[in-house]
């Protein structure tokens, strides 16, 4: 390794030319620019859904709404349509999350313990299915021969526990200091004690972490429902969307009042779905990123 | 589980009393996990083993592995469809310049943000680049037909600039443009999570020496910063050989394809659920998933063994 510099005043005054400064200002503006060009979608999706009929007919709307009116959410959240299906939404991701926490630590904890013997075969059965697995079709014989055809058990149980993310959080129990666990065992907790008292209440970086990646799985959901509910009022809000974005696309050569109306309407509908994880997601990004990292760099 | 070691714990009569204590005091553990076990068991090892009615004749409400055995008839069968050829060359041909585009561009993002110095800026942006990733392909899939719409700033723009407007989303030739940008678009900042997490465990004297030295900053970002995530660009781009005739684009196409644009759109797994779901051709469409599942192990398989001869390292 590098000699160490002790003198490091005089080593960043040195970085800090003229040069330096300059690729600095120049690369805070190239991403600046960079962002905003990834922002724009979402600006223009918010503002079409804030504009009135006329604006959007004329091709008047760019990031800001043009004709602002509220008419659209209205019209969107009185439709008897949509705000069911969100609630469906809302239960299905509260259920699928809550599941497939408690699934996924239950696998992981265990796994995370190079003393259990069974780890030896465990590890690879699991892994194993992230390298090969049975396709869409005998999935779906699966799910029509359990009789969980139009269920709610259909939506969740495909992705209630995740190879990926077991992966990540056993890295992240393997950090737990053993001798915390030890301790806490010669104080009378059994092991699964152990694993209530001392490792979940250690781990909460990775619970957060998990609790939003499960979320966003459940609450964007729509190709499980789309194979498996047939009956309508189980929807989730995902698949309303989907038939809704389809359904009207087709028609878009006919640019008449009806499209754009359509277009008023599904991007109000795409607004009010992506809010609830646009708004959760920032604050648990250092959980993530942390979570992400340690997992990454275990392999 | 527990029936699994006391089998092996047979073949080896020296440990079978040290299994029985072994099993006493993890007992619990063992617990834990018998219900995620079985788990695997019935949703993922059941439908891995269904995949056995390529070879056999399944019919709806009758076994789930099929009646009675075909051999290869499905394989001859989508072998000789032109259909399933295009689906496969859509398929590479997708993913490949994908990756070929969004590879080298996540890295330079990757270091470009690195280099960014005010803490709170870089943390605004990070926020906003991983916004995409956490979108409902639904959505995603919604706005790009907004985007490229007849009536959508695409189009307003070529239309101000004196030209025709495009149907993008019912035109062959644009299918992969609007496949590869908006894929960028959503992958782009999460892409980045891994090489800033190996960028932020390059040591900073390596950076103060090279400037000692007189390295400038290009210098530094490429005698320090890329070797330093070197192994992280390996790892990452053997997953993504690995995954070059897989189906992760699945949703997105699904959402975006329409018949007149199968010509380029229609990947293997659109034409698996069309083939299955669609038509009911069940054993046919699990023959063709079949192959591609073989198809990305073997790639797998030979791009980490390339990996390992060139570089030292592997996955596995």
């Amino acid at each position: 390794m590098a000699k160490k510099v002790k003198d490091t005043p005089e080593a960043s005054r040195m970085i800090v030319s003229p040069g330096y400064r300059a690729f600095t200002i120049f690369n805070d503006i190239l991403i600046g620019i960079i962002c905003i060009a990834m922002l724009y979608p979402f600006l223009y999706l918010i503002a079409q859904s804030f504009s009135s009929t006329e604006a959007i007919v004329a091709g008047k709307v760019g990031i800001v709404p043009v004709g602002f009116s509220v008419d659209t959410y209205k019209y969107v959240l009185s439709s008897g349509v949509f705000l069911p299906d969100y609630l469906n939404t809302l239960i299905y991701a509260v259920i699928g999350t809550v599941s497939a926490l408690v699934l996924s630590s239950l696998l992981a904890y265990p796994l995370s313990k190079p003393e259990l013997r069974c780890n030896k075969f465990i590890g690879p059965f699991i892994i194993f299915t992230m390298y090969f697995a049975g396709g869409m079709i005998p999935n779906y014989i699966l799910m029509v021969s359990l009789g969980l055809k139009d269920t709610v058990a259909a939506f969740i149980l495909p992705g209630v526990i995740s190879t990926y993310y077991v992966i990540l959080m056993r890295s992240f129990f393997e950090s737990v200091p053993k001798e915390l666990e030890e301790a806490g065992e010669i104080d009378g907790l059994s092991r699964f004690g152990a694993f209530i008292h001392v490792a979940l209440p250690m781990s909460k970086p990775i619970l957060a972490t998990m609790t939003l990646f499960y979320l966003v799985q459940y609450w964007n959901d729509w190709f499980d429902a789309f194979l498996y509910l047939d009956t309508q009022s189980k929807w989730p809000v995902a698949y309303y969307l989907r038939n809704l974005i389809s359904t009207s696309s087709s028609s878009a050569e006919d640019a008449g009042e009806a499209l754009t109306i359509a277009a008023n309407i599904k991007s109000c509908a795409m607004v009010l779905t992506a809010a609830p994880i646009i708004c959760v997601y920032p604050f648990i990004q250092k959980y993530f990123v942390a979570g992400m990292m340690l997992g990454g760099v275990k392999g | 589980m527990a029936a699994n070691n006391k089998k092996k714990a047979k073949n080896d009569v020296f440990q079978q009393e040290s299994l029985g204590r072994h099993l006493k005091k993890y007992w619990q553990l063992y617990v834990m996990m018998l219900i995620p076990v079985i788990y695997y068991v019935i949703f993922r090892y059941v439908p891995m083993v269904g995949n056995i009615i390529a070879f056999r004749r399944y019919r709806a409400g009758s076994s789930i592995f099929g009646d009675e055995w075909s051999g290869l008839k499905y394989f001859n069968q989508f072998i000789k469809d032109t259909n399933f050829w295009r689906a496969f060359r859509n398929t590479l041909a997708l993913n490949i310049k994908y990756l070929v585009i969004s590879f080298p561009i996540t890295i330079i993002f990757a270091i470009l943000l690195n280099e960014i110095k005010n803490v709170h800026y870089k943390k605004l942006v990070q926020t906003i680049s991983y916004l995409p990733h956490f979108i409902s392909m639904v959505i995603v899939a919604g706005m790009i037909r907004e985007l490229v719409s007849t009536s959508g700033p695409i189009n307003s723009l070529i239309v101000s600039m004196g030209g025709e407007p495009i149907q993008f989303i019912s035109l062959p030739q644009w299918f992969t443009t609007i496949f590869v940008t908006s894929g960028i678009w959503q992958g782009l900042g999460w892409g980045t999570i891994l090489y800033l997490a190996a960028m932020s465990g390059i040591n900073p004297e390596l950076y103060e020496a090279a400037s000692l030295d007189g390295a400038n900053r290009l210098k530094q970002i490429w005698h320090v910063t890329l070797p330093g995530i070197l192994p992280t660009i390996m790892t990452l781009l053997i997953l993504n050989i690995g995954s070059l005739c897989g189906s992760a684009a699945f949703e997105k196409v699904f959402l975006l394809y329409q018949p007149t644009t199968y010509e380029t759109a229609d990947i293997i797994a659109t034409y698996v659920y069309r083939m299955g779901l669609g038509s009911g051709n069940y054993s046919y469409a699990t023959a063709v998933g079949l192959f591609q599942g073989l198809i990305n192990i073997v790639l797998l398989t030979a791009a980490n063994i390339f990996s390992k001869k060139t570089t030292g390292s592997g996955l596995y």
